[in-house]
């Protein structure tokens, strides 16, 4: 039986010294976050290693933000994945108490950092991670034993419900003038296009983020366009092709849902409903790679012309609806390290060579549907009598948002609020489509 | 915000040192809001690693307050000191006490939660009667916090938990309304189930229901506990494990990618259960999704995840086989990622998508990190290998790699050709003028080695073959080893193939150089074998030389399956990052012993380093730096004197000749002889107290343990014994003719062993008559380097056989004594050193029966059984010894109290401690 815990957490600056620790456990040594900074971060063979790692007895877990390493040891066979988890979703929270999570942050807020670590795992158990949760008892102002005593017991009973039962994401009693609800479909394109322009490999990871500023306990329902995920029940996916007038159906790989969605209620009636956390929080995450629209279609063009001269050819089309514009697409074309300087012929937009990351970097501020840019650049590079090592091309890089647009044709079509006050809310539905790896190969 | 600028202050002002006293000033104000600034100004310097101990009792006076903020950072500041002061301590038990009593929830588990973080005796019997309380508090937050302090307490206390019958109130938690009581519930029965090695929290179906029904609720961490703990249970039939993975499915869909790896080790354990093949195969598909979504996660995470499907499709290739673009590499993802999305790759290989496949391997070829592109290569030669209808397209897509030039990558090319050539012999040679035309960048030694034996297995295909070779030959004695052996193997094929003039200049220059010049004992053997081959029958050379070769097979599911089985049942921990069961990298302790251990130290600790051994202070803080620690028994062992290990290098077999000599060995070190070897018969102060230094009894020895009865052994009746003399080990036989005939011809053989113990010649037994007996003594060699490899068993295999009766076989237990060496004493210093490098993983523990004796007595025993005392330390007395595989064994015994002595072993090898430790009960009772 594994045993779900760990031993200790520290958090390391840059060079590996503990800025804080808080040992769960008296099973390990002091001296481990030494052992860690003298065995794994200061060994070179230890560089682009993965971040898991067995010494002797001991295991080293470690994930770094910024300037921070936060490392979680124990000398369990523990469930590394939890572990792994229970980092990120630490820093997430951190963030959220600070405003951002860094060397100064933790030790500017020590007494707070404390009283987390102490709340959020017991005896390396994770107890709870959540925000909003956690705000409403652990704040930064110091609460008196007296302030619950004079609200009476039952708003600290209430209080711990939320701590550990089953709607732990929202407390009661929150009050809004104005209640509004914001509904953001964001997608990220992952495309890797070959040197023929033919796709390779293509998904899509959405996401819906729901900003809630409603009253009470609300329950929300989300209607998407039919969706074929769940399409082992042969009668549904004949209703859909009947319901096709109403929104492309799309078919979705898998999704995965926040914590506050009913997974019973969504297998069986295909719905999304929910009761909000308050605030923002990301409603459910889900990934395409059937029927996928392509936003950009890229055909590079790059030349050796002879030891010192480079000719690079680059032509983007928009394969969206016109009425559609991208906003700041960014072409970026590397070239060799030894490049001097470079000419361009643009059709639109701003071109210009960094020298910092040895780019050429293309930027159309909007680039409208149905579209075609050029980009020809002559690159010139600098001279030398040796025989250079040959030089491995990496994939050009493409970087836009495109608002309004999916590109797995998800919609939502509609979304409702039930409260038991009967209030109106106001609701806002945008899309968003990003790129994430967009990258076309040159070679 | 004012905290943030209150925090930079705390820091500020502490870095200042001397300000202890100050501090101790400040305490004492009445001003609540001041105090509460102090006790932060503690926190702080205790943040900073400055040692804030002294303000002990000003700070607990700080503990009754009503404000929860000052509340929390006393308790901290007990949490972290506690230890030091345990009488101190006790000052704070009845504010724990009151505040465990409070009307705020938050308040009475704050106070649980602190108490049993604080192991402390005084406070641990303290605890009891909250917890008791807490347990049944009628706020779920408390109830959760007390459900985890039952495993604290277990951790410190076993006996208190099982007296005051916390175990079945936390079984009864289960069954408790709120779901995450049942979530923390559950963890803390699974981690006393697997403390405790008793079966403490067994899962019946009705658990199970409850279990799952809580499952639904609560949160993502408590989900992971619970899933965790299903994996232990089993079903009863097909149906049973059908529902429990229809509940589970949802989990699946999860955010969080621990649940999600938990809910599939549930379902993939539960699916062995199931025999319907409708319900096996829809399901199986359902997994696919939700694997590849754990791709799209922090970099950290996917590895972990990636690890596991490295697992999973070794058993169930199918879920993802029509997956593979989601393992396709991204530029930018970190090495460790794109090595694990390579060799899920491999493993999803198959005649269908190897077209899509090879041109990715094609383009990770071509990048910059040189492992990487290595790898990339490799996995093409795999493909060819298994898949072979691919093996030309592999071919085709290596040749043009190879006309990349660069350095490494042809390299690694010609590596895997050469394993296409052995799995398809005389197939693609066409291949070998390009492979010719790319010598001159081979200076690896697998490359370079590689294309030696390409060139020597196709002598008679390459024109210029001799030729190529002597470009190689030119520098044979600078070259590595295998790449020796190759050229000489090559060159050899060539003359067999060509036996013309050049190849004969060749052969005559390798063999003498392979004979000669170098000190390599494989190359000179394998070049006086070729030699006298060739010069006795050539003939006879080529049958065996150029003889078929059995063709490679595929390694790409590499693990066996009952390793596949034990790391399933692990996914989503270490172990299944590792690919290693935990018991090899988790320190296995049982409770008695750990508490034990815990009581052991506990004074050392107190000493806080003022302690008379400073050395062993040391030793409570485990792993003090890792690369020494793994090597340090074995360094040691190394820089031993030399005498020593004189001795244990002479051949065992002269050892008898050589007494004179040995004894002049341990006389080197007169500081760890025993003093108590008295009844040595040769009057030698040499070879301890060994009992086997006692040979003149042996004759009149009464009787050998019997090791195979009258009935099993077909009337004849084996006793014997393995014995050491004079470092030289023999086995005591004695046979008894219970037939009607006479027996003649014994023959012995022993089965490979743990000790690499054969007989160092004939059983020379005359005819026996029935009804009589014989006895005799057969010389034993000891090979360690023939032993059977780890871990290692106390049982020898032997097999006898006579004319009459055939063979016979029996099993016999090592005697360690026989395989302990009479040089195993050690200098004090040195052994201390040793003993405390040692790791704790490399410790074993236990109380054993001193068998009435005093510790003197004890230790007397234990050098009759091949130990020798070194010393003693704070502890008790200290005895070494080395077994004849070069492990050390170092025994530490305590004084005895109430008839029993704590027993601590350490040896570099793990897997002797238990045989170890069975030795020394033996020889104590």
């Amino acid at each position: 039986m594994a045993v779900p815990a760990l031993d200790a957490l520290y958090f390391l600056d840059a060079r590996g010294n503990v800025i804080m620790s808080r040992t769960y456990r008296e099973d390990i040594g002091r001296d481990m976050a030494e052992v860690f900074k003298k065995s794994i971060l200061e060994n070179p063979q230890s560089e682009g290693t993965a971040p898991v790692k067995n010494l002797g007895s001991c295991n080293f877990l470690y994930i770094k933000y910024g300037n921070v390493y936060v490392l979680a040891i124990t000398n369990k066979n523990a469930h590394a994945a939890m572990c792994l988890n229970f980092i990120t979703e630490m820093a997430r929270l951190m963030r959220g108490y600070f405003g951002s999570f860094n060397e100064d942050a933790i030790r500017n807020n020590f007494v707070l950092v404390y009283e987390l670590l102490d709340e959020i795992m017991d005896f390396g158990y994770p107890q709870i991670l959540n925000e909003q949760v956690l705000k409403s008892y652990i704040t930064q102002k110091g609460t008196k034993v007296g302030d619950s005593g004079a609200s009476g017991p039952s708003a600290s009973s209430v209080n711990m419900m939320a701590v550990t039962g089953a709607v732990a994401h929202r407390r009661e009693g929150i009050k809004y003038k104005k209640n509004e609800v914001y509904l953001d479909v964001i997608e990220d394109v992952n495309v890797l296009i070959g040197q023929q322009g033919s796709v390779l490999k293509a998904d899509v990871q959405g996401g819906i983020v729901v900003k809630s500023y409603l009253s009470g306990m609300p329950s929300l329902k989300i209607g998407l366009n039919e969706t074929s995920f769940l399409q082992n029940d042969s009668t549904t996916s004949k209703q859909v092709e009947k319901l096709a007038g109403r929104g492309r159906k799309i078919d979705l790989d898998d999704v995965v849902f926040h914590q506050c969605v009913n997974l019973t209620k969504f297998k069986s009636d295909n719905m999304v409903t929910f009761t909000p956390p308050d605030g923002e929080f990301q409603l459910m995450k889900y990934r395409a790679t059937e029927n996928l629209h392509i936003p950009f279609k890229v055909i590079p063009n790059i030349k050796d012309m002879g030891r010192s001269r480079i000719e690079v050819r680059v032509n983007v089309k928009s394969l969206y609806a016109p009425r559609l514009t991208a906003m700041r697409l960014l072409v970026k074309i590397p070239v060799p390290k030894y490049t001097a300087k470079a000419r361009f012929e643009l059709t639109g937009g701003k071109c210009k060579y960094d020298s910092a990351t040895n780019m050429l970097v293309w930027k159309l501020k909007r680039f409208p549907g149905q579209e075609n840019a050029t980009l020809f650049a002559d690159v010139e590079l600098v001279s030398t009598l040796k025989e250079r090592k040959p030089w491995a091309q990496p994939p050009i890089q493409l970087d836009f948002n495109i608002p309004m647009y999916t590109s797995s044709g998800m919609q939502v079509l509609y979304l409702k609020v039930w409260e038991k006050s009967g209030y109106d809310t106001t609701k806002w539905v945008r899309k968003l489509t990003k790129a994430g790896d967009f990258s076309v190969r040159c070679r | 915000m004012s905290s943030s600028k209150d925090g930079k202050r705390f820091f500020n002002t502490t870095a200042k040192k001397g300000e202890i006293h100050e501090l101790k000033q400040e305490l004492k104000t009445p001003d609540k809001a001041k105090k509460k600034d102090v006790v932060k100004k503690v926190i702080a310097a205790m943040t900073v690693g400055y040692d804030v101990a002294p303000l002990f009792p000003d700070v607990v006076n700080c503990m009754q307050t009503d404000d929860m903020e000052l509340k929390k950072l006393v308790y901290l500041y007990l949490i972290n000191y506690a230890k030091t002061q345990p009488d101190l301590t006790l000052m704070a038990v009845n504010t724990f006490v009151k505040d465990s009593l409070d009307p705020s929830p938050l308040i009475r588990a704050l106070a649980v939660r602190t108490m049993g973080c604080i192991r402390v005796d005084k406070i641990t019997e303290y605890l009891c009667d909250p917890l008791d309380r807490c347990l049944k508090d009628s706020d779920p937050y408390v109830r959760k916090t007390s459900a985890v302090c039952v495993a604290k307490l277990y951790d410190i206390s076993p006996e208190l938990v099982e007296e005051r019958g916390f175990l079945d109130n936390l079984k009864d938690m289960i069954s408790d309304a709120n779901p995450m009581v049942v979530a923390n519930s559950v963890a803390a029965l699974s981690e006393i189930h697997s403390m405790s090695g008793k079966p403490v929290f067994e899962l019946t179906s009705q658990t199970v229901m409850k279990l799952l029904a809580a499952l639904n609720e609560c949160t993502e961490w408590g989900q992971v506990f619970i899933l965790d703990s299903l994996v232990d249970y089993s079903p009863k039939d097909s149906k049973d494990a059908e529902s429990v993975i229809e509940r589970i499915i949802p989990r699946l869909q999860h955010a969080n990618c621990a649940v999600v790896l938990s809910a599939l080790k549930v379902i993939l354990k539960f699916l062995r259960f199931v025999s319907d093949e409708d319900f096996k195969g829809p399901m199986v598909k359902k997994l696919a999704a939700p694997l590849v979504t754990l791709l799209n996660t922090e970099p950290q995470v996917q590895y972990v995840a990636l690890r596991n499907i490295n697992i999973i499709i070794q058993r169930h290739k199918e879920i993802l086989q029509n997956n593979i673009k989601v393992f396709f590499c991204k530029y930018n993802d970190p090495i460790y990622v794109k090595m694990e999305k390579l060799e899920a790759l491999i493993k999803l290989a198959n005649a269908e998508n190897i077209d899509q496949l090879l041109l990715e391997f094609k383009e990770y070829s071509t990048e910059i990190d040189v492992d990487f592109v290595r790898k990339s290569v490799r996995a093409i030669g795999r493909c060819a290998v298994s898949i072979a209808e691919s093996a030309q397209k592999c071919i085709d897509v290596l040749l043009g790699l190879i006309e990349t030039r660069v350095n490494y990558v042809v390299q690694e090319a010609v590596i895997v050709i050469k394993d296409i050539f052995r799995k398809y012999p005389n197939k693609y040679e066409s291949i070998i003028s390009t492979l010719c035309e790319n010598l001159d960048t081979l200076d690896e030694p697998e490359a370079k080695a590689s294309m030696v034996w390409i060139i020597g297995e196709y002598a008679d295909r390459i024109d210029n073959a001799d030729e190529l070779l002597e470009t190689f030959l030119e520098t044979f004695p600078e070259e590595t080893s295998p790449v020796q052996l190759q050229l000489l193997t090559a060159t050899v094929k060539l003359f067999l193939k060509k036996p013309t003039e050049k190849p004969q200049e060749m052969i005559q220059l390798v063999l003498s150089n392979a004979t000669q010049e170098t000190d390599n004992p494989d190359l000179r053997d394998r070049a006086y074998i070729y030699w006298r081959l060739l010069s006795t029958d050539p003939e006879a050379a080529k049958d065996v030389i150029l003889s078929e070769k059995p063709v490679i097979a595929d390694d790409t599911a590499s693990l066996d399956p009952e390793m596949l089985d034990g790391l399933l049942a692990n996914i989503g921990t270490l172990a299944s990052v590792y690919q290693k069961l935990p018991d090899t990298f988790v320190a296995r302790v049982r409770p008695a012993v750990q508490l034990a251990a815990g009581d052991f130290q506990a004074p050392t600790l107190d000493d806080g380093g003022a302690g008379q051994d400073p050395a062993r202070a040391e030793q409570s803080a485990p792993v003090p730096d890792m690369p020494d620690l793994l090597g340090g028994l074995g360094d040691l062992e190394v820089s031993a004197p030399a005498p020593a290990a004189a001795a244990a290098a002479a051949p065992v077999d002269l050892m008898g000749d050589l007494l004179s000599l040995d004894v002049g060995g341990p006389a080197a070190q007169p500081a760890a002889q025993p003093p108590a070897g008295g009844s040595d018969p040769f009057g030698l102060d040499s070879l301890g107290g060994a009992p086997a230094a006692a040979p003149a009894v042996a004759t009149q020895e009464p009787s050998l343990p019997v090791l195979l009865t009258v009935e099993k052994g077909k009337g004849l009746e084996v006793s014997g014994r393995l014995e050491r003399r004079q470092g030289q080990v023999s086995y005591e036989l004695s046979f008894r003719n219970a037939t009607q005939q006479p027996l003649d011809g014994l023959m012995i053989q022993f089965n490979k062993n743990s000790f690499g113990l054969a007989p160092a010649g004939a059983l020379q037994v005359p005819p026996i008559a029935p009804g009589a007996s014989q006895r005799t003594s057969l010389p034993m060699s000891v090979d360690p380097q023939a032993a059977t490899p780890a871990p290692a068993k106390p049982v020898l295999q032997v097999a006898i056989k006579c004319n009459q009766l055939g063979v016979l076989y029996l099993a016999d237990s090592v005697n360690l004594a026989a395989v302990l060496m009479e040089d195993g004493a050690m200098q004090y210093a040195q052994f201390q050193q040793v003993w405390v490098k040692a790791p704790a993983a490399n410790t074993q523990q236990q109380q054993l029966s001193s068998g009435g004796k005093t510790l003197e007595g004890c230790v007397q025993s234990l050098q009759g059984s091949g130990l020798f005392a070194s010393g003693s330390g704070a502890f008790g007395a200290h005895l070494s010894g080395k077994f004849t595989l070069g492990a050390l064994a170092l025994v530490e015994v305590s004084a005895p109290q109430n008839g029993l002595v704590q027993v601590t072993c350490k040896s570099q090898r793990v897997d002797l401690l238990p045989l170890l430790m069975a030795h020394v009960g033996k020889a104590l009772a």
